[in-house]
């Protein structure tokens, strides 16, 4: 049924400055999923995240997300739209200028009218969700990476999202934190009945809690399929990303000249 | 620095800065000497006004007693018509007179009131008849080289 | 030849990117103040940025006052005695300070202490993905972040103008009075009756107003529009002093020329 889809994307295409970056993407995200968007750096999985949260506007093709086509709406509408959606940055985007406590509470502080001590329940119950309940008081410069990492999650689910994003959430943590995040995206999505978006490249931990996997690469949608599908893919793209290949139809050579001709050159000059 | 600090140095700091523009206003500047007193407008014709200026002082045995709030040209009998601003406290009689001062030797151009012996006063609107033109430096010097020449061309004459 | 139109295609396009910049500052001008609401309904948040901008401000503000003004003292008696005018001295200091080197002075501070300090601020936060995650929080962050800063520094600057000239003026009196030995009296009356409050304390109130504003949206607007990287901020910030500072002065001569000279040639 067409309203299960959360998000529904057809033949995307979208050009920065006359450069092509998705070139027909097609894509559906049904309601209580939690889907994987991988690929290699520069293919354009974050592009196609800021699409679906209205940063950017596609250059052609429909993007239909809580049921709205994101490319025709004014600024209020989009606003509506977002407090809908919760977003957890790359390296987390939390506001130095304030403590732990209140990044959570920001939220809830701009678009509710709730009483603190309301707030205050509800923000120690999200950063308990995530671990961090003792941590309130801290500011950002005196967290780790991964404990930055969880507020800045239990800040994106503040407002109870429907849709949540996850901006390459498991990037440059140490394993234990890695585990921790994974957990806690496939928890929160569940106990909250919502739906999540996963942008990454970490093969490992995604497949272990995601429904299904889309892969990306140079702008399409190269192979997609459950977690088990993925696995037993013989798609050369996925193969080569599931075993970290150097060498495959990602090639290890920036196209060059011919390299004879290069040090012929060189050694001429 | 906790928020109630915060507001407490905003509060500070704003109050310095008022406490500032008003030390201005009122040590500095010459805002207290402008009373809220009441004004009266009087004119005076004159042939020639120098370098008056609007805002220029009126004073009266030395101390300012008003402003000069416009300068006009009558085209009709060709004389500059200065309206002043004097202050209510201050009555003047109605053959006073007004001349067109320098302060120093080289300063800033006034215009002093003599006060006359009538014993109706000055009512607003009123003309002062009696006026001075400015001394114009250049007529000055021409008249005393004028003189000098004269002089001795008589001495000459006389030899 | 070929160099010479390449040199005037170079000029003009350098030309048309910074026209092209200045109408797009414009327009985030205008965006700021029609969504400058939130900054007044909710001024704490401009309380806090007036902390900032204005209190961290005022030790640089009146230490720089009063070293100018004791040096306005200083110069000024000795130009003064030659032509036996040194009671003039109050008048002096007063007005070079309330007509000129307190606005202008003040602001150049401002914008090299303040401004930078805004446009360092906005640029990290934009290099950092802090504006980004506001906006997909649906938190509009012209009107929560740069709009606030906005008005504190353009509430800030006349306050700072009249510190400075204030300063500057109590410095004068020391030098000229306490230590060189000018009278008194002669100083205080002398002033007082020079000074005209219309004439010079409001149109240099005026003038640190129009400082502000110049001052502040240019620091809004380069952090705003820095590149996100380190490189990027550290540029906009020398950029925002060195507008500042030459849009203070230009803006100074304009606003000098039509409050002092033409206005009552009468």
């Amino acid at each position: 049924m067409a309203d299960v889809d959360i998000v529904q994307i057809e033949s995307l295409t979208f050009a920065y400055d006359a450069r092509p970056i998705l070139k027909g993407i097609d894509l559906k995200i049904r309601r209580g999923q939690v889907v994987a968007i991988m690929g290699g750096s520069g293919c354009g999985k974050t592009t196609l995240l800021r699409i679906i949260g209205g940063v950017l506007t596609p250059t052609a093709g429909s993007v239909r997300v809580l049921g709205q086509s994101m490319g025709t709406l004014t600024q209020s509408q989009l606003y509506a739209q977002r407090r809908q959606m919760g977003m957890l940055f790359q390296f987390g985007a939390l506001f130095t200028d304030m403590s732990v406590y209140d990044n959570v509470a920001f939220q809830m502080r701009e678009h509710t009218n709730l009483p603190e001590d309301l707030i205050r329940d509800l923000v120690l119950m999200k950063l308990d969700a995530v671990g961090l309940r003792g941590a309130s008081q801290l500011m950002p410069s005196a967290l780790s990476g991964g404990m930055a990492r969880r507020v800045a999650l239990a800040r994106a689910v503040a407002l109870d999202p429907t849709l949540i994003m996850y901006d390459e959430p498991f990037a440059g943590l140490d394993p234990i934190s890695l585990g921790v995040i994974a957990r806690l995206i496939r928890k929160l999505n569940d106990s909250l009945g919502a739906t999540s978006i996963v942008v990454t490249h970490d093969v490992q931990e995604s497949l272990h809690i995601v429904d299904y996997v889309y892969f990306v690469s140079e702008g399409r949608v190269v192979a997609q399929g459950t977690p088990a599908e993925v696995r037993e893919s013989t798609e050369p793209f996925v193969r080569q990303f599931l075993n970290g290949e150097p060498d495959g139809p990602v090639a290890f050579q920036f196209p060059a000249r011919d390299y004879a001709a290069d040090l012929d050159g060189i050694s001429a000059a | 620095m906790n928020r109630s600090a915060i507001d407490l140095w905003v509060g500070v700091f704003v109050a310095i800065g008022l406490a500032a523009l008003l030390f201005l206003a009122l040590k500095v500047g010459n805002l207290a000497s402008i009373s809220a007193s009441e004004v009266y407008q009087v004119q005076a014709k004159f042939a020639n006004i120098g370098g008056l200026k609007v805002r220029a002082p009126i004073k009266s045995a030395g101390v300012v007693v008003g402003r000069v709030s416009d300068v006009q040209f009558d085209n009709e009998t060709y004389e500059a018509v200065v309206s002043m601003n004097v202050d209510g406290r201050f009555k003047f009689p109605r053959d006073t007179s007004a001349k067109i001062l320098t302060s120093g030797l080289l300063g800033e151009q006034y215009v002093g009131l003599e006060a006359g012996g009538d014993s109706a006063m000055l009512k607003s609107g009123d003309r002062v008849r009696l006026t001075q033109s400015a001394v114009v430096l250049e007529n000055l010097i021409s008249q005393f080289l004028f003189s000098k020449a004269q002089e001795s061309k008589d001495s000459k004459d006389s030899k | 030849m070929g160099n010479v139109s390449a040199i005037l295609r170079g000029m003009g396009r350098t030309v048309t990117d910074k026209l092209w910049r200045l109408g797009f500052a414009s327009r985030f001008l205008v965006y700021l103040l029609v969504h400058s609401g939130t900054s007044f309904r909710r001024f704490r948040l401009t309380v806090k940025e007036i902390y900032f901008t204005g209190v961290l401000s005022l030790i640089i503000i009146l230490v720089s006052g009063l070293f100018v003004g004791m040096v306005l003292g200083l110069q000024g008696y000795d130009t003064l005695q030659r032509y036996g005018s040194s009671e003039a001295l109050g008048v002096l200091v007063a007005l070079s300070l309330v007509r000129e080197l307190g606005p202008v002075v003040a602001g150049l501070l401002f914008a090299s202490r303040a401004g930078s300090a805004i446009t360092a601020e906005i640029g990290l936060m934009k290099a950092t993905e802090q504006i980004s995650a506001m906006e997909m929080m649906a938190v509009d962050p012209i009107a929560r972040v740069v709009a606030p800063r906005f008005w504190a520094g353009v509430l800030s600057m006349p306050l700072l103008a009249a510190l400075f000239s204030a300063a500057g003026i109590f410095g004068g009196y020391l030098v000229g009075v306490r230590l060189i030995g000018v009278d008194q009296g002669a100083f205080w009356s002398q002033m007082q009756a020079a000074v005209d409050v219309r004439q010079d304390i409001l149109n240099g109130v005026i003038k640190s107003v129009v400082f502000g504003v110049a001052v502040t949206w240019i620091a809004v607007f380069e952090g705003y529009d820095a590149p996100p990287t380190a490189e990027g901020v550290s540029r906009a910030t020398t950029r925002t002093v060195v507008t500042s500072s030459l849009a203070i002065l230009a803006l100074d001569f304009v606003l000098t020329a039509l409050m002092f000279t033409g206005g009552n040639g009468k």
